[in-house]
């Protein structure tokens, strides 16, 4: 492996503070540079490592940019049709009460085609966890419009910018489920920097150990950037993020379990 | 090892022997003429006594996908729906096809198209034999033609389902669904406790973690299991094969008919006897595989050949292409939810194949 | 007083180049390389790693996990 390295006398093992998590296999991802989708993978994959529960996970990818997270993510996966991952969970879950289940869905898989399957997981209040990451815009099909691209956005669908008359306000998916009582703990999180990766860190802990309480579904959405589609460099593509979406989509928890 | 006798509706009957066959789960969704199958199931509660999972999904689409989520675990589960229902199945069951995965599918099939009627029609052969979803791909497709066959096709299709890891249907009628008849019930089976190496369970102890898909961008790799499937296909062309036959042995002319037409037929054959006509039913009990070789056999045979069935005429066209232009093959059939009468038949057999043509 | 020092290795290869890491860099010790790496894209590297405190901010934000961080005191 071909490495830069820095001093050298202090690469020791027994001063190692952070190293990649061996849930994630040795490849290379196939992401944009810059793109959250590799963050939050990784986030996720640290804590299936650290909470020892890689022989019991079972996974379900989408379709978009990141139906290829069984090449990445060393445990078991379903690849599930486009929208239909929380149906594909509840059908796992209910066979498997044991294993820890988790959907992993970008923002026109969880909030097109599949807000039916969305609504009713989260309104039975199955036991899984639903990833969430929202970039308000299709990457994997070349950058068009989304139900979560914000007013005035630019995307291949809305060149003039999203017009809310003819298109539409975003769909605001995280607080329509919390509403639900079926829905446990619900969260908004981003991964753009290394404190709001920490928090987002924290808060997938509390959703993965909270499903052995069998309580109700766990939902984390993840703000994020989509370089490509936004036609912006990574670091440009953070700030316009900041800047822009966390107006309507802003940081926190939305739901928490009552103490 | 008793076998219970018992008077039972169609849908009933499946009901009933998906849980006395240990299924792992079913996932439905309401509507006419099948709704029986998930309030029975309901009723029963079997969480309660084998552990199987019965839950009322918010779609037709949702239940497919459920069905995927068990299967690629490993797990008997089976869905149940009326044409139109089986039509917003179609991507899933791709999926399911693709992902070489085993499943059970029940069509009890009604008029249509589009939302057409709730009486029992058979115009859902080309949908469940041709393909239905997008891709080459097949279903094993069982026709029942009695309530006793609903029972018995749900053991029958997982086993089949498992033997090739491929979706089965079972494709029946709203008459079948509805009657009532005598069925001898088998004894519960338990429900099995391991799992097929492929499934995905949790990566356990395996060195290696299970992947579920049905995608490939590789072309080669993407042509390569096409031509797997293909292959998986030819074998059970050649190995699974069923139909029945009625008074064929000196048979001038056959009827071809399955499910509610064949039951029909086989009074029109007696019918057709009485007054002199030597006619035969051949049965096709798997729709897919199609009895191809033993119509081209018995084509030889006879003077004609009338396909039934309550369509515009779907499995006519297999029918033809089995007896490649050896003899005359016609099709007759009511549509708009109208069960054919086995009068009707015998005359239509009279007009189209002996008197003016 | 002890004073603590870190050292990071960057996967040359699995690095994009997409910068997250040296704008989340508290100490300015990360700089992208004047070459590309064989896929193209001109990796991070720590361009004064005496700076470096080992905090992992560049580790725990980057997108494809390519940082390894050291750390120890002096």
């Amino acid at each position: 492996m071909k490495e830069a390295t820095g001093l050298k006398e202090i690469i020791k093992p027994e001063n190692l503070v952070y190293r990649r998590s061996e849930v994630l296999v040795d490849n290379t991802l196939s992401y944009c540079p810059g793109c959250g989708h590799g963050t939050t993978h990784r986030i996720l994959a640290e804590l299936i490592e650290e909470l020892g529960l890689q022989s019991q996970t079972i996974g379900i990818s989408p379709v978009g940019c990141s139906v290829l997270l069984y090449h990445y993510l060393d445990v078991d996966i379903q690849q599930a049709a486009h929208g239909r991952a929380p149906a594909v969970a509840t059908g796992i879950k209910r066979l498997l009460p044991d294993k820890f289940v988790f959907t992993y869905q970008g923002d026109g898989d969880l909030a097109a085609i599949g807000t039916s399957e969305t609504i009713h997981a989260c309104n039975r209040g199955e036991n899984i966890m639903i990833i969430f990451v929202n970039n308000g815009i299709y990457g994997m099909t070349g950058g068009q419009m989304a139900p979560t691209t914000i007013p005035g956005m630019k995307s291949s669908t809305s060149p003039l910018g999203r017009d809310v008359k003819t298109m539409g306000n975003p769909l605001m998916m995280t607080d329509i489920v919390a509403t639900l009582p079926g829905t446990y703990y619900v969260t908004r999180q981003s991964v753009h920097t290394p404190a709001n990766v920490r928090r987002t860190k924290k808060a997938m802990r509390k959703a993965i150990e909270y499903q052995k309480l069998n309580k109700g579904t766990c939902f984390i959405e993840i703000v994020s950037n989509c370089p490509s589609g936004w036609r912006m460099t990574p670091v440009e593509s953070n700030k316009w993020m900041e800047e822009n979406m966390f107006s309507y989509y802003p940081l926190g928890d939305l739901k928490t379990p009552a103490e | 090892m008793e076998k219970e006798l018992r008077l039972m509706k169609g849908n009933e009957a499946i009901a009933e022997a998906a849980i006395r066959a240990g299924v792992d789960g079913y996932f439905g969704y309401p509507i006419t003429p099948q709704s029986e199958i998930l309030e029975y199931l309901m009723e029963a509660n079997p969480y309660k006594t084998t552990g199987m999972v019965v839950l009322q999904a918010e779609s037709e689409i949702a239940a497919i996908n459920m069905v995927y989520g068990g299967a690629g675990c490993g797990k008997k589960v089976m869905t149940s729906s009326s044409s139109p229902g089986i039509s917003l199945k179609q991507e899933g069951i791709s999926y399911i096809a693709g992902a070489e995965l085993p499943c059970l599918i029940v069509n009890v099939a009604r008029g249509g198209p589009g939302l057409g009627t709730i009486q029992p029609a058979q115009a859902d052969y080309f949908q469940s034999v041709k393909g239905g979803g997008h891709g080459d791909y097949h279903l094993i497709v069982l026709a029942p033609a009695s309530v006793q066959e609903m029972a018995d096709f749900v053991e029958l299709g997982f086993d089949l389902a498992f033997k090739y890891r491929n979706p089965v249907l079972i494709l029946s009628d709203g008459a079948i669904g509805q009657m009532m008849e005598k069925v001898y019930l088998k004894p519960q089976k338990p429900r099995a406790t391991d799992s097929p190496d492929w499934a995905t369970t949790g990566k356990g102890n395996r060195k290696e973690r299970n992947i579920i898909t049905s995608l490939d961008l590789d072309p080669d790799r993407q042509e390569d299991f096409n031509h797997k499937l293909q292959a998986k296909y030819a074998e059970i062309e050649k190995n699974e094969v069923r139909f029945e036959e009625f008074q064929c042995e000196d048979a001038d002319y056959l009827f071809i008919a399955y499910g509610t037409s064949a039951r029909v037929c086989q009074k029109s054959v007696q019918i057709a006897r009485e007054h002199g006509l030597k006619a035969g039913l051949l049965r096709p009990i798997t729709l897919f595989p199609f009895p191809s070789v033993r119509i081209n056999e018995l084509s030889a045979k006879v003077k004609g050949i009338l396909s039934v069935e309550m369509s515009s005429g779907q499995m006519v066209e297999d029918v033809m292409l089995a007896v490649n232009g050896k003899v005359p093959v016609k099709h007759f059939g009511r549509m708009g939810g109208i069960v054919t009468t086995p009068d009707e038949v015998v005359e239509k057999l009279k007009t189209l194949f002996i008197g003016g043509e | 007083m002890a004073k603590i020092r870190g050292s990071i290795v960057v996967d040359v290869e699995k690095c994009k180049g997409c910068e997250v890491c040296m704008v989340s860099c508290p100490t300015g010790t990360i700089a992208m390389a004047k070459e590309v790496n064989s896929k193209g894209y001109f990796n991070a590297y720590p361009a004064h790693p005496e700076l470096c405190i080992g905090c992992a901010s560049c580790a725990i934000v980057c997108p494809d996990g390519v940082i390894t961080v050291y750390k120890t005191k002096i």
